[in-house]
């Protein structure tokens, strides 16, 4: 088995043994998005047009609470210096880490997004706009913020560190994700945001396992 | 050929150690002594390239380390202060992806065998969490077990304190791992608080406190 292989299947089996970790992420992403509606009122068109941005928000706060256990517990055991003594570069295992944290964090929401999407009376173009969106942004987000995590390891107080360096760069994927739903709902092609997204997508893939082995080196050093 | 020269370490506004030098060639061990604070980790994480020294320079085979980083890699064993074992994970489990992770290849028959030489086979399919600190030091250690035993053996290994938490039966047993290891070409970073048997090879002795 190949070291990137080797260690999406250890993240997955880890996250396996440990259930509770995926399911507050999840959880937190349902109850945000199920209480809107609740609070603002059954009004459907005030609801439809709220909905990309709350689902959204609810998606990227999701994404941001999961941070902090990307690389602290390979810190606190001693793993992740192995893993940067392994003849194996770390971005690669760096991007096997991401993606494992992806499958676990940014795959349940993209899949239970549509079905939230009911709630807000979404028509099924809008729906399925979002669903890609989402597939396309929340990679984005696990990417940055693993660059985010990775600087911020070992530091007192590091969630708030966290929050205050990703947002920043997490601010145009939301833009440019909720744009796409908006874009679909108003009966405008969302293809110009969602190629934005996909342009975002693949400069992260490039730029942030990079970014994240090199913080790595610096929060072991 | 590992050669550490004038290193200097320093960790906030202290210096550890300043113009340390020392080369260690095939078939030798250095041992490095010192009280506590005395920056012994520090030195082993600086020869293992995970820590950068404030002056002086690593070099393997004549090149600093920083140059040949995944070459050096797969040359060197660390075990340091952690055991670096996830708790959720059986301790077969631990051995062979931390091996895999590591750029190594593991067969479980391998795996299987470095656990038994360390005493630890019957606990190969537990959870290291239900395991005891001197059973998780054994399964950390096992990684030298499984190195020495490989087709084309891992040549330096730098330890940290790997006899704590260990008994005397798994001490007797590290001493000529670490013995065999030497005499077979191999090379040995170590610290240990606690008189190390292993008589039969070169020791350099690196005491910090003098320096």
């Amino acid at each position: 088995m190949s070291p990137l292989a080797c260690i999406v299947r250890r993240d997955l089996l880890l996250v396996f043994r440990r259930r509770s970790d995926v399911f507050n992420t999840l959880v937190f992403f349902v109850i945000v998005v199920s209480l809107f509606p609740l609070g603002v009122g059954p009004e459907p068109n005030q609801l439809r047009a709220m909905a990309p941005g709350v689902i959204w928000v609810a998606a990227l706060l999701a994404a941001m609470l999961a941070l902090n256990r990307l690389f602290a517990s390979d810190y606190a055991d001693g793993t992740l210096e192995q893993m940067a003594l392994a003849s194996e570069p770390l971005f690669m295992l760096v991007i096997g880490k991401v993606l494992a944290h992806w499958l676990v964090t940014g795959l349940p929401l993209v899949l239970i997004a549509p079905v939230l999407g009911l709630q807000f009376d979404m028509p099924p173009e809008a729906l399925a706009v979002m669903a890609g969106s989402l597939v396309l942004g929340t990679p984005v987000l696990s990417l940055i913020g693993g660059v985010g995590a990775a600087l911020t390891l070992g530091v007192r107080g590091g969630g708030v560190l966290v929050a205050l360096l990703v947002l920043p760069l997490y601010i145009p994927v939301l833009v440019f994700g909720a744009g796409a739903v908006v874009a679909s709902g108003a009966g405008l092609s969302a293809q110009a945001h969602l190629l934005l997204l996909g342009a975002s997508l693949a400069l992260a893939l490039v730029l942030s396992p990079w970014a994240t082995a090199m913080a790595l080196r610096i929060s072991l050093d | 050929m590992l050669e550490a020269d004038r290193l200097e370490c320093t960790r906030g506004d202290r210096t550890l150690f300043r113009d340390l030098s020392f080369s260690l060639a095939p078939t030798q061990l250095v041992h490095l002594a010192g009280a506590n604070g005395t920056g012994k980790t520090s030195l082993l994480r600086i020869l293992c390239g995970l820590l950068s020294p404030a002056h002086g320079e690593v070099r393997w085979g004549g090149r600093p380390i920083a140059s040949v980083r995944e070459e050096y890699a797969a040359q060197l064993l660390y075990v340091g202060h952690a055991n670096a074992v996830k708790d959720e994970l059986t301790a077969l489990e631990n051995l062979e992806i931390g091996t895999t992770l590591a750029g190594r290849s593991c067969t479980r028959a391998a795996a299987l065998q470095a656990l038994e030489d360390f005493g630890v086979a019957r606990c190969a399919q537990l959870p290291v969490r239900t395991l005891s600190q001197g059973q998780r030091r054994r399964v950390s250690l096992a990684r030298l077990a499984l190195g020495a035993g490989a087709e084309n053996p891992v040549p330096l290994w730098i330890l940290d304190e790997p006899l704590a938490a260990l008994d005397t039966a798994a001490v007797a047993y590290l001493e000529d791992l670490i013995a065999n290891h030497v005499k077979g070409g191999g090379m040995v970073v170590l610290t240990t608080h606690q008189p190390l048997a292993v008589t039969t090879v070169t020791m350099l002795r690196i005491d910090l406190d003098i320096q």
